[in-house]
């Protein structure tokens, strides 16, 4: 299976779209006509083929330019991208794990030949061959998590266990909703979740966080979590929200279908072998509103979801401003048929 | 637990009998509280080693004070960052058995527990407590700069000059609140600033 890898931007001119195939495939996040936070965490198992979830590590159309974009965020702000003296470790075994994963299930673009701990990386896509000696880290361009993680799509972090606590102390983080992690380094999990609004009173971080403190070993996890984003911007961060705060300004009647995105992150969590380490993925979907509704289950349900959403929710995922103008768009493709169960299109 | 989930809890100051060296960085009428921890005792002041800068309280001269217990190493500095300049010294060739303290503004509180965190001690280890004003170290989440003892909501950047809603989140590591543009929506408007934190 290869894949037809875009040229494109998400950022100045903003060239992003999705083929039908991507739509199609599009990690939907309700799987009922309302939305609240519930410790939604399932096993990371296979799912459909051509689905978001066939493979562990997700590569799509959008790779290619995707990495481009973390590149020149990276050129811009090197502090997206830190790791704490301790993660060394974990470091090495990220990059094994997603080598591994990506070679095992893209074997059309990437190889990975093993000799003990003589390494040889072929990245077609990106046009890399990489021959390195596996632990250490002065035969590698860059330290061993910003060297994969410039290889693969999504944020990642790498979080350390101690004191029956999860910290947050590695990552590379270039398309956030949000969040800073060059603030939020070295925090625990109670700590790095304060801004989030409901969810603490109703005990979700406490069960989640019990939950993630047994993640077992070959057995990771996974949730979908989700905002909105008013172009397809990928680098959402606090950094850079004085320059594309304005941009929730420009929403009209008329360019709403194309500007306003939903933004699933499909966030997925595996324990590392060396280090006892926990690998926190989140991996960013976008799909325009005219996109969106070429799913007409989906173009229901999501008007559904957003006209019933708790303001406190609203708010703190940004979408106040333009949520009216986006739930009047939606309405047009919403019937009041019912809808049925399951993420997924009919 | 605080209200905001990432804002240390600072439980106050109490000797730990068993250090061999009591290392105390106090600010401003944080003086007070290490006279009270430490006035039950008396053997501790000839293990210890103090630092302190009047900070908010200079009128009140707690420094004599201080002084006048006899504590093994005084050290009276004119400003934060000068103390905070002798104690990166201190931490450089601290011993085992020495255990950190930390009184005053909250300011001052982060700024010693993330000195503290970079040579390696455990932030839980270090005893704290709260005194004077409410103020905060804000640090802009775009410039990276920081702004000391910040009272109003929204704060002009030191440095960049954005206007900073201040966040209830706190960094241990940056020992500051996160201040993010208050206006990046409404350009042409920055709301009033109102003394939030006094």
């Amino acid at each position: 299976m290869t894949i037809q890898f875009k040229t494109e931007t998400f950022r100045d001119d903003f060239t992003f779209s999705n083929s039908p195939e991507a739509i199609h495939r599009f990690p939907f996040p309700f799987d009922k006509d309302e939305y609240m936070y519930a410790v939604n965490i399932e096993q990371h198992m296979p799912g459909p083929v051509k689905s978001a979830f066939e493979f562990p590590i997700d590569i799509d159309e959008h790779y290619v330019s995707e990495m481009k974009d973390r590149a020149l965020v990276l050129k811009q702000d090197p502090l997206r991208c830190q790791s704490l003296p301790h993660m060394i470790t974990a470091e090495w075994d990220l990059l094994e794990l997603l080598m591994e994963s990506m070679a095992k299930n893209y074997p059309e673009h990437f190889t990975l030949t093993r000799d003990g701990d003589s390494w040889h990386w072929v990245n077609g896509p990106l046009g890399i061959d990489q021959k390195f000696t596996f632990g250490d880290t002065s035969t590698l361009p860059y330290p061993p998590m910003e060297y994969i993680t410039r290889q693969c799509q999504g944020d990642f972090n790498l979080i350390d266990q101690r004191n029956d606590n999860l910290w947050m102390d590695a990552g590379i983080v270039t398309t956030q909703a949000d969040w800073s992690l060059d603030f939020d380094i070295g925090m625990n999990f109670m700590e790095w979740h304060a801004p989030v609004p409901l969810a603490h009173d109703i005990g979700v971080f406490d069960r989640a966080l019990k939950f993630l403190l047994n993640l077992q070993q070959g057995r990771p996890v996974r949730r979908l979590n989700w905002t909105m984003t008013i172009n397809p911007r990928l680098d959402t961060s606090p950094e850079n929200y004085h320059k594309w705060g304005v941009d929730r300004t420009t929403v009209t009647p008329e360019n709403v279908g194309n500007k306003v995105h939903l933004r699933v992150e499909l966030q997925a969590l595996w324990r590392l072998p060396r280090s006892n380490a926990i690998v926190f993925s989140i991996r960013a979907y976008l799909i325009k509103m005219e996109e969106l509704v070429t799913i007409p289950k989906w173009g229901r349900r999501f008007h559904r979801v957003l006209r019933d959403l708790k303001p406190e929710l609203a708010d703190y995922k940004g979408l106040t401003r333009y949520r009216q103008m986006t739930v009047d768009y939606l309405s047009k493709f919403d019937d009041g048929a019912p809808t049925s169960p399951g993420f997924f299109p009919d | 637990m605080s209200a905001i989930k990432s804002r240390p809890i600072y439980p106050g100051l109490k000797v730990d009998e068993r250090a061999k060296r009591h290392l105390v960085a106090a600010e401003g009428e944080g003086a007070l509280a290490v006279l009270e921890a430490f006035a039950d005792a008396p053997d501790a002041w000839s293990r210890m080693t103090l630092l302190y800068t009047p900070g908010g309280s200079a009128p009140a001269n707690h420094s004599e004070t201080l002084q006048g217990r006899a504590p093994d190493a005084f050290h009276l500095h004119p400003t934060r960052q000068t103390l905070m300049t002798r104690l990166n010294a201190l931490l450089d060739t601290a011993t085992m058995g020495t255990r950190l303290y930390a009184a005053g503004v909250e300011g001052h509180i982060g700024e010693v527990v993330a000195a503290g965190l970079a040579h390696g001690v455990d932030h839980l280890s270090i005893r704290t407590e709260h005194r004077g004003s409410l103020a905060r170290r804000v640090q802009c989440v775009h410039c990276k700069g920081f702004i000391d003892d910040v009272t109003i909501s929204p704060v002009p950047c030191a440095h960049c000059g954005v206007p900073l809603f201040v966040r209830d989140h706190y960094s241990r590591r940056l020992a500051a609140f996160q201040g993010v543009s208050i206006n990046a929506e409404t350009p042409d408007e920055v709301p009033a600033s109102e003394e939030l934190y006094k």
